[in-house]
Order: structure tokens, then C-alpha cells, then sequence
């Protein structure tokens, strides 16, 4: 028991100081998104009640494009260095490395990016009763935004330019978590059942966990032969 | 020596054919290495040694032919082989530059299988002063150190080494003798793509060339 459970906390570790190390991953998901939702008022004018109709949208949306930004490094780094060669020499196999990546991805960048989501979702004039549903969707949004962009890092490797390439793979996966996830805030903000769309967004996110790691490994495994 | 569930004793290469993109690198390649041999294995460039290690390790798919694993009671299925059973040292060996040298043999040791004797590998290969150090601040050599250290950190029997000695100095070459004898003596295998000779006995395998 011991011996499958250690290897497993040991790649996640390892996956999470590799995030917080240089780079400073998720700080630059969250600049990115903060960067975003600035020029959001800017381009689409300053009336207030305008500003508030699209904001849990707008957070939305662009919540997506943020959590692009590190994806292309999921796989790649270990990829390029070797690396990917033995982990798929573990116990574990190549599915479970997949699965723990796109975990740690979750935690390092997804949970950073939901806590900034209410603040971006205040700061475009939602009201702040919606907070605490935007941070659960967003939370959850971004379980499925890290093991669907998986695929299309995975799906990439080896290619040039590989960040637009997970972008065009990723993006059209991406609709329904921006539409339920939208859907479920838009819904309690006009006193409507929301509940049945963060359903829906969570049997989206839960399908995704238990399929996307066999296309992941797949993919791998096809880039390094 | 190990008390490893899929004790390799036997790796069979059986009519093996290897394929590059649209190119036949060689193929009715058979041979059998068996417990406490070395086999190097020679070749020109781009002969396809690297390639045939790394079909060994099941990275690459074999374009004929079949390649076995036995235990101590007849054939292992390759998987379970593969990923219990043997270590690929390769050019590219896999260490983050951004993390230091301890906590990349610690991970590196608990992944492929952890019981083994860190402290052990440390003092073969001389680390003891770089564990604290970036792997991105080592030399070429010291890197190889490195990643040589994971064989004995994590014991497993079958080990495919591409070019194991290059970067290291005359000392440090005969030192990783001393532990390539030590493995064949408990009953390890060793595959290792030289073009140099190994400092131990062992058979000549030569790949490529009309093959």
C-alpha cells in the first residue's frame, strides 16, 4: 500500500514545486486574468448597468483563456528533458502521471485563478451575493479546464508553436464548463434554480477526470515513440 | 539480492526489426542477455542503439519481431517488466534544472521503486557536496553522477545504459565498473550502447550496418 501511495505523493510534490518555482505560474494565470478583465470596462464602455449585465460572463470567459496559459508546459518540459521517459517507467504508469499533472495544474493555477474570480467578477459590478457561486464554479470549472487542456498538451507535443495548438484543441472542450459555469451565476443573479446547471457543470468536470488521463497517456505515448 | 515481484533473468530479443520514419535501421536482431551478463553494444551513429534501448523500455514500437522478459518462473508480461524491472539511462536524463540535486534523486528514487539505499548512492557517486545544489549549477560529468545514482537508489535488475561513461573522468569511470560488476555479481543485467569498451567483461552486440 505503501509503496503505490509514496510515488504518487512524491510526482505531486514534485509537480507543485515545479509550478511555484521559477516561472511563477500561477501568479502569471492570475496577472493575465486581472490584465484581462481591466480592458474588459475599457472596450466595452463605462455604464455601470452594461458593465454588470456580462460580468459573471466576462469573468467567465476569460477565466478559460487564463487557465491556457501554463497548460502548454503540462507535459512539455518533461517531454523535452527526458523526463517523460521514466515516469512512464514507474509503477504507476503513464494514465496515473497524467491524472496527478492535471491535478497539481488544478491546485497550483485553478485555485488561484477561482479566489481571483469573484474579486474580477465585484470588480466588473456583479453583486457580491454572488461571490461564494462564482468561486464554487470557477473551482470546479477549473477541475475540467485542467484535465481537458491536458489532452490538448499532451495532444501537442513535439510540435512548434504548441501553445496555439493547445488553444485551437482546447477551446471548443471548453464550452460547456463556460456555459453551465456562467449559467449556474446568471441564474442565481435572476432569482432562478442554479442548481441544476452546477450539476451539470460537475458531471462535465467528473467525465473529464475519468477520461481525459487515458487520452493524455495515449498522446504521450505516441509523441515519445 | 531484491525482493522485486518481477525479478528479470532473462531479456530475449527475438528477430527484432527497428524503424526510423520510413527508414529500416536493422532488423533480425536475436539474442538472449541473462542474468549476471553485460552486453555492449556497438554501432555506428544513428546505427540505432539508442533506439533499440529505448524498445526495450517500450518507448519505441518494434517494426518486427518480439522482445521478452523472464522471471525466475518463465515469461513476465512486458508491462509489468518494464515498469518494476529496468532502468533506461539515457542522454537526456531527465533532471529539472530548476530543483536541486537531493530532491531530484529523492523523487527520481521513490518513483522507480524506493527501495533502494540513498544514502548509499550518494556516497558511491561522490554527491554528498552537490545535494544541495541546482542540477542547472552541475557539470555535464556531475549530472551523470547523478543520474547513475538513481540505478542503485531504486534496485532494479535490468539496466539499459546509452553511453554511461562519457562525461565521467578516469576515477569516476573506474568507479562505475566497480558498480556495474557489483550488479552482475547479485544477478543484474546490463545493456549499455559504448563506443568505447566497458571497464568490465562483457559480449559485443552489434546493430546496423546490412543488417
Amino acid at each position: 500500500m505503501t509503496r503505490t501511495a509514496n510515488p504518487l505523493v512524491a510526482l505531486f510534490r514534485r509537480e507543485m514545486s515545479l509550478a511555484f518555482g521559477r516561472g511563477g505560474g500561477p501568479l502569471l494565470a492570475c496577472g493575465f486574468y486581472a490584465g484581462v478583465a481591466v480592458l474588459l470596462p475599457l472596450a466595452e464602455g463605462p455604464d455601470p448597468a452594461r458593465l454588470a449585465a456580462v460580468a459573471p460572463g466576462a469573468a467567465f470567459a476569460t477565466l478559460a483563456l487564463a487557465s491556457l496559459l501554463s497548460l502548454e508546459r503540462l507535459f512539455e518540459r518533461d517531454y523535452e528533458d527526458g523526463a517523460l521517459d521514466l515516469l512512464s517507467l514507474g509503477t504507476p504508469g503513464l494514465t496515473v502521471v497524467a491524472a496527478v499533472k492535471c491535478l497539481a495544474q488544478w491546485l497550483a493555477t485553478g485555485a488561484p485563478l477561482a479566489v481571483a474570480a469573484p474579486l474580477v467578477a465585484i470588480a466588473l459590478g456583479a453583486s457580491p451575493t454572488l461571490a461564494p457561486l462564482v468561486f464554487a464554479s470557477s473551482l470546479l470549472a477549473g477541475l475540467g479546464f485542467s484535465f481537458i487542456g491536458g489532452i490538448g498538451a499532451a495532444l501537442s507535443l513535439g510540435t512548434r508553436r504548441g501553445g496555439v495548438l493547445v488553444a485551437v484543441i482546447v477551446l471548443p472542450l471548453f464550452t460547456p464548463l463556460v456555459v453551465f459555469g456562467a449559467g449556474a451565476v446568471d441564474a442565481f443573479s435572476n432569482g432562478l434554480e442554479w442548481g441544476p446547471a452546477l450539476a451539470l457543470l460537475g458531471a462535465y468536470c467528473l467525465g473529464a477526470c475519468a477520461l481525459a488521463p487515458f487520452a493524455m497517456a495515449a498522446a504521450c505515448r505516441n509523441a515519445l515513440s | 539480492m531484491t525482493d522485486h515481484a518481477s525479478q528479470i533473468r532473462r531479456l530475449r530479443l527475438d528477430a527484432v526489426g527497428l524503424e526510423r520514419g520510413q527508414r529500416r535501421l536493422f532488423s533480425g536482431l536475436t539474442d538472449t542477455l541473462t542474468a549476471g551478463e553485460a552486453i555492449s553494444l556497438t554501432g555506428a551513429n544513428g546505427a540505432g542503439k539508442t533506439s533499440l534501448l529505448r524498445a526495450i523500455a517500450g518507448l519505441l514500437p518494434l517494426a518486427a519481431g518480439r522482445i521478452a522478459f523472464d522471471g525466475p518462473e518463465g515469461e513476465v508480461e512486458a508491462d509489468t517488466a518494464r515498469s518494476e524491472g529496468l532502468h533506461l539511462l539515457a542522454h537526456q536524463d531527465g533532471l529539472k534544472t530548476s530543483r536541486t540535486a537531493g530532491e531530484e534523486l529523492e523523487f527520481w528514487a521513490r518513483w522507480l521503486g524506493g527501495a533502494g539505499d540513498v544514502g548509499a548512492a550518494v556516497e558511491t557517486f561522490h554527491l554528498e557536496p552537490l545535494l544541495t545544489l541546482e542540477v542547472r549549477k552541475l557539470s555535464a560529468g556531475q549530472r551523470r553522477r547523478l543520474a547513475l545514482a538513481r540505478l542503485l537508489a531504486a534496485p532494479r535488475p535490468l539496466w539499459l545504459l546509452d553511453e554511461p561513461m562519457a562525461p565521467l573522468d578516469t576515477a569516476m569511470r573506474r568507479r562505475l565498473g566497480e558498480v556495474m560488476q557489483r550488479h552482475l555479481d547479485g544477478g543484474g543485467l546490463i545493456l549499455a550502447a559504448v563506443h568505447d569498451p566497458l571497464p568490465l567483461p562483457s559480449r559485443n552486440l552489434h546493430v546496423g550496418a546490412g543488417a
